[in-house]
């Protein structure tokens, strides 16, 4: 009887950067090339250090292609928590696995890398040396080697107490970087044409990635602005000229689609299922406002309406409202199985997870947070539709009586600048005593 | 505007519902722009058009050349795929209205970009 091949295990060496994005971001990202998140441990916390069970180089090359928090992917032949116990795992490693990369007819060189810890030149030698009872048989070649081999070194994440031996060390051969370096030529620093809140340029890549976005896609983001959350494979866009010039800098005209006016709230698209994510930052309200059209009724007296105006003036657009939208637009013309990635912010004292906003048809993937400010925060919320949409009304009248519960969303934007009332409140007491 | 995005833009005045689809496209202004070809992408494309409402709106700005509906084996069929790959993606409309059928109701292109805001009154309850 044939025995089932067993995964590979690869160790993943992550940045340390965007903690909670990670998990989601490779999950998805091996689920989009056909493997799945399997190791050994639950979750890694903060550490760097990632074993994980991938069927095929293949899947572990195309992860490294779009992962902008893993910095690279070694194929692993050891490790311990000790060099005795590397040594002893090295030496468990099957020799027929290692032997291709080993011959006489290929040239290598080893790397030490140390976290947390440096080692001088001398030491580095001395456990390069230890590795003699491996079978290179090939030729050393410091410039240009075909193989790379890493040992990497553990020592924890505490810059303050660095202990003298490592926690774990590794031994691998490495295949791939990932994408890192996209975030510095996608800079919003050097973008032709930025807004009020154009969004950092590893986040946009991870947005991308949790929305598990694939060639050829059509990406839509309704409140695109200058044209920052949405980039990678992009197709669709809210206008025109900045966004088509950001696209031009970076030479990615031809993903653009194209762009229009209109009212989230009131989306003009036919009946139909034709994005495949849809990914998004939309307003809070505290750099932009929220608005939206309606009718006569709701417009409080005394407000003004502009006739001449393209742009009809508006009554505010309350958060919840604005989030129950763009959860049945997406749960509308998702296709099955498309992603909505967009952001929620959060007044972190009064948070809790009951508020972020569901819908019949999308399954919750991902909520992580990035920190704002003291009280504040955004989540990136990520969704999977995994039903049809059966009938706009349906829905309406379910997501109402949930969202009553909680209407703190509306709020933000006090809650937001109840922290710089009180700050300058204080200002003014002490300048006064 | 492309022809692409013409195809999935539906008027949403109040009571109009799907018979607010197709807008009647009229143009006073066309540029035809060269775009990459992607074969992959357009062929992806072609289940989701509404081939009524895109002949409708090629026969406007008298296109020519505009197949009439997939064909057979249309994902490895270079010509059909580059015929629509123009259609779809390139020929853009600048300067022009978009109409609602039902309600007559004008939607402005203007410099390329379709408005599909409505005034207060209009906006469906």
């Amino acid at each position: 009887m044939a025995l089932p091949c067993p995964l590979n295990r690869y160790l993943l060496l992550l940045a340390q950067e965007h903690l909670e994005f990670r998990l989601p971001e490779i999950k998805s990202l091996l689920s989009l090339f056909g493997g799945q998140f399997i190791s050994s441990q639950e979750t890694y916390g903060k550490s760097p250090f990632w074993i994980l069970s991938i069927p095929s180089e293949d899947i572990a090359r195309n992860l490294m292609k779009r992962t902008v928090c893993a910095k690279s992917i070694f194929e692993l032949w050891g490790h311990g928590k000790s060099p005795e116990e590397l040594y002893s795992s090295l030496k468990n490693y099957p020799v027929e696995k290692m032997v291709p990369f080993l011959h006489s007819d290929s040239t290598y060189k080893i790397k030490i890398h140390t976290f947390n810890k440096t080692l001088t030149q001398e030491e580095k030698v001395k456990r390069i040396d230890a590795l003699e009872f491996l079978p290179f048989e090939g030729k050393v070649n410091l410039k240009k080697p075909q193989h790379i081999f890493s040992v990497l070194e553990d020592y924890g994440l505490d810059p303050n107490c660095i202990p003298e031996n490592p926690h774990n060390i590794y031994f691998g051969r490495w295949i791939a970087d990932g994408q890192r370096e996209l975030i510095e030529s996608y800079s919003v620093k050097k973008r032709h044409f930025i807004g009020n809140t154009s969004m950092d340029a590893g986040l946009s890549f991870i947005m991308a990635n949790h929305g598990k976005v694939k060639e050829n896609d059509i990406v839509f983001d309704p409140f695109v602005g200058t044209g920052k959350a949405s980039r990678k494979n992009q197709k669709w866009r809210g206008p025109d000229e900045n966004i088509r010039a950001n696209l031009r800098q970076y030479g990615l005209e031809k993903y653009y689609l194209d762009v229009l006016v209109s009212d989230a709230s009131k989306p003009s698209w036919r009946k139909g299922t034709y994005f495949d994510a849809i990914i998004t930052d939309p307003p809070y309200g505290i750099r932009e406002s929220t608005r939206r059209t309606g009718s006569q009724k709701e417009i409080p007296k005394g407000m003004e309406k502009c006739p001449e105006s393209h742009v009809p003036v508006s009554l505010s657009y309350h958060l919840s409202d604005m989030f129950f939208d763009l959860l049945n637009f997406a749960a509308e013309t998702l296709v099955l199985g498309g992603r909505l990635v967009y952001w929620l912010p959060v007044y972190t004292p009064e948070y809790t997870e009951e508020m972020v906003p569901w819908h019949p048809c999308l399954k919750l993937i991902s909520n992580c947070e990035q920190k704002l400010s003291s009280h504040t925060s955004r989540r990136l919320i990520t969704m999977e539709k995994v039903k049809k949409f059966e009938d706009r009304d349906q829905y309406s009248h379910l997501l109402s009586d949930h969202f009553l519960p909680y209407q703190g969303h509306n709020s933000f934007r006090e809650k937001y600048f109840s922290g710089v009332t009180k700050r300058i409140a204080k200002e003014e007491k002490s300048s006064q005593e | 505007m492309k022809l692409l995005t013409h195809n999935l833009l539906s008027s949403h005045v109040r009571g109009v519902g799907p018979r607010g689809f197709p807008l009647r496209l009229q143009a006073t202004e066309v540029r035809i722009n060269p775009v990459e070809f992607n074969p992959d992408f357009v062929a992806r494309m072609i289940p989701k058009v509404e081939w009524a409402a895109l002949l409708e709106a090629a026969e406007t700005l008298h296109l020519v050349e505009v197949p009439k509906g997939p064909i057979e084996g249309y994902e490895h069929d270079e010509k059909f795929l580059r015929q629509m790959h123009h259609v779809l993606l390139e020929v853009d409309v600048l300067e022009g209205t978009l109409q609602c059928p039902e309600s007559g109701r004008l939607f402005p292109i203007s410099r390329g970009i379709p408005n599909m805001l409505l005034s207060d009154e209009e906006t469906e309850t």
